[in-house]
């Protein structure tokens, strides 16, 4: 997919520098001359999108981290000292944490799109396994990051997070003691979560690079799941792709600056702006909104270690979806069958996040059982299952015929009107 | 090229393992056993260190507290329950047969592992209407509230455990009994925690 190297130095510092680093031939070919389907919608943005969050988190991070303080003594206090003195501090702060929440959303909206066309199946079972772990190591920063403010909501989501552990047969409590560093949430806790939730957007990074590697081996799905067939299937990635990708990170973070600016602390907890209290749990605890499905798994089972072993399977099932969806067709809008089903997952996933933040009692436990019996359903019966007996609808013999239609190949002008950039722009030496 | 040059071999003329395969497998042993050594500090360095683990005991002066009353005191970074049950607790908590527990061990450090968790063994031996308890819910260690829940005795808000009079778990996720910390009157007033 990748093909030969089209970059092409003129002059003679590019030619110097070609013959040395080949950077700039690495970056040519992998976000100028790299062919993308031609039919990508606006759900496939979604990966550019998440790569500035990440540069953006970064960026604003390392200046908070100027004047930030880890000990359980300051650190609320020097959250608030950014708040009030620093310049701009207020705008950083609140940039980082909305930037928590969008960087979530953006997340889900990108897994969500590769379970529909189903971007897991072979060969991209890699990509998507790095996509996971990238997941994970996003869930661990965010929970370390919510810790550092050091309010109510911070200290209280780091003991019960960190308790999670005891759940571990034989050595749990050495575990949770070991993470603790002391007999309960305190000091060296909070330092060690501001270590770390240092290094692990590195980390990410690190792994990003090799998300694009894998992707950039097989090339992207696309709405019709048909793998790319011929040059005329693809459009260069620049401009088509990086146009795209501009305009959908216009939109999201106009979205985004509203919240900035006109609600900023919508998505989090009032709880949050009261310091630390070891001796007073609040009423009502609840995660930041993007844990609350899982906090809901986790408070649906009656039995602790089994909850716990349900909440990280939530997750861990992803790991082994290439293998548990038995269906070789890619996209759902060719699965009949699996495109219901997979709607429904979702209202499954809204429903559990909407359970998670309601106190367990009663009714919510129940649904919450039966959302995550669904949950875990879906995963592991239905789709080995529905791979297996459901009849897919035709699929167009390639992505070309789908956007121009079957005669598209032999009279091109026909799709002229609806895509003359793709039809123009197809570039034909390459596939 | 490569097949012009002889390989190393790796069995002797009879099968026999050869000096090349001793030397790479100790090697491989003692580099095995380097990073392992290596490792602990790395990991170690995280266990609780000199500082925290000084702070081991604390005392405290219980003589005002009355009956139907509670303290919480901090140890170790967490609170420590002290309460001075009324008669009618003491009795309901007496009432309870282990057949109604969901943890029937005594859960208190100054037992051994096999006492039951009858009040008697849950109580401050001596003072039977005492009851001093590590206040952190035995689920993901929250702090139970006092005089509430099911059973008049504690109830944790965050996911809703229930303990009955002498702190044993009843309704709710939390697999234990509140723990009791290793404790002693140094006299009438002094209680040292630790
Ligand atoms: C994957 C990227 C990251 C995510 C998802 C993330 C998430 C978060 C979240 C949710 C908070 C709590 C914000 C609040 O309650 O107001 C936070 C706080 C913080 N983060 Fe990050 N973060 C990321 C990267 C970084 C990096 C790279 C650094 C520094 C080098 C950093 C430094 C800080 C500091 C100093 C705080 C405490 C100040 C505050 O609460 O605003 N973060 N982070
Ligand atoms: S922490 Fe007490 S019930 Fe979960």
């Amino acid at each position: 997919m990748s093909g030969p190297s089209s970059y092409n130095p003129q002059t003679g510092i590019e030619k110097w520098i070609d013959a040395r680093l080949p950077l700039p031939r690495l970056m040519y070919d992998s976000f100028v001359s790299y062919p993308v389907p031609r039919n990508l919608n606006y759900t496939y943005t979604f990966g550019g999108i998440l790569s500035v969050m990440l540069i953006a988190q970064i960026l604003t991070g390392v200046v908070l981290a100027m004047h930030y303080t880890a000990n359980a003594e300051m650190a609320f206090a020097s959250t608030e000292h950014i708040m009030r003195n620093v310049n701009y501090g207020w705008l950083l702060r609140y940039m980082h944490g909305v930037g928590g929440s969008m960087f979530f959303l953006a997340v889900y909206i990108h897994l969500f799109r590769g379970l529909y066309y189903g971007s897991y199946k072979d060969p991209r079972e890699i990509l998507w396994i790095l996509g996971v772990i990238i997941f994970l190591l996003m869930m661990a920063t965010a929970f370390m990051g919510y810790v550092l403010p050091w309010g109510q909501m911070s200290f209280w989501a780091a003991t019960v997070i960190t308790s999670l552990f005891s759940a571990i047969p034989l050595i749990g409590d050495s575990v949770v003691t070991w993470l603790w560093g002391g007999f309960a949430v305190d000091d060296p806790t909070l330092n060690r979560f501001f270590s770390l939730h240092y290094l692990l957007p590195f980390m990410i990074f690190g792994v990003v690079v090799l998300h694009v590697w894998a992707l950039h081996m097989t090339g992207q799905t696309n709405p019709t799941g048909v793998e790319v067939k011929s040059g005329q299937d693809t459009v260069p990635f620049t401009p088509y792709a990086t146009i795209k990708d501009t305009f959908a990170m216009v939109v999201f973070f106009v979205v985004f600056a509203y919240f900035v600016f006109y609600q900023p602390n919508y998505l989090g907890h009032p709880d949050n702006y009261i310091e630390a209290d070891p001796l007073v749990t609040p009423a009502h605890i609840v995660p930041e909104w993007y844990f609350l499905p899982y906090y809901a798994i986790l408070r649906a089972v009656p039995s602790k270690l089994g909850g716990v072993v349900l909440m990280f399977g939530s997750i861990l099932v992803l790991f082994l979806l290439p293998w548990l969806d038995t269906s070789k067709v890619k996209s759902a809008v060719y699965r009949p069958l699996y495109r219901q089903f997979f709607w429904i997952l979702v209202a499954v996933c809204i429903v559990l996040g909407w359970l998670g933040s309601k106190p367990p009692e009663g009714g919510y436990v129940w649904a919450a059982r039966f959302a995550t019996a669904w949950y875990f359903f879906h995963f592991l019966i239905l789709l080995p299952l529905l791979g297996l007996f459901e009849t897919p609808t035709p699929r167009p013999a390639s992505i070309t015929e789908s956007v121009l239609g079957e005669d598209g190949d032999t009279h091109p002008d026909a799709g002229a009107e609806t895509q003359p950039a793709g039809a123009a722009a197809s570039p034909q030496s390459k596939g | 090229m490569a097949d012009t040059i002889a390989q190393p071999a790796h069995t002797g003329p009879d099968g026999e393992p050869t000096r090349r395969d001793f030397l790479l497998i100790a090697t491989g042993a003692f580099g095995a056993i380097g990073v392992a050594a290596l490792a602990w500090p790395f990991i170690h360095q995280m266990n609780p260190d000199a500082s925290a683990r000084a702070l081991a005991s604390t005392e405290v002066d219980v003589s005002s507290i009355e009956p139907g009353q509670s303290i919480k005191v901090f140890w170790r970074g967490k609170p420590v329950f002290i309460r001075y049950r009324t008669e009618k607790e003491v009795t309901e908590a007496r009432a309870v047969s282990l057949e109604e527990l969901k943890d029937t061990a005594a859960r208190n450090a100054n037992l051994g592992d096999n006492a039951d968790a009858s009040d008697a063994n849950r109580a401050v031996a001596g003072r039977e209407e005492w009851i001093i308890m590590v206040g952190v819910c035995t689920h993901f260690g929250c702090i139970p509230l006092g005089e509430q829940g099911d059973f008049g005795g504690w109830f944790c808000p965050c996911h809703g455990s229930h303990y009955d009079t002498a702190g044993r778990i009843r309704i709710g996720p939390a697999p234990e009994n509140l723990a009791i910390p290793v404790f002693a009157f140094l006299d009438e007033s002094t209680l040292r925690i630790g």
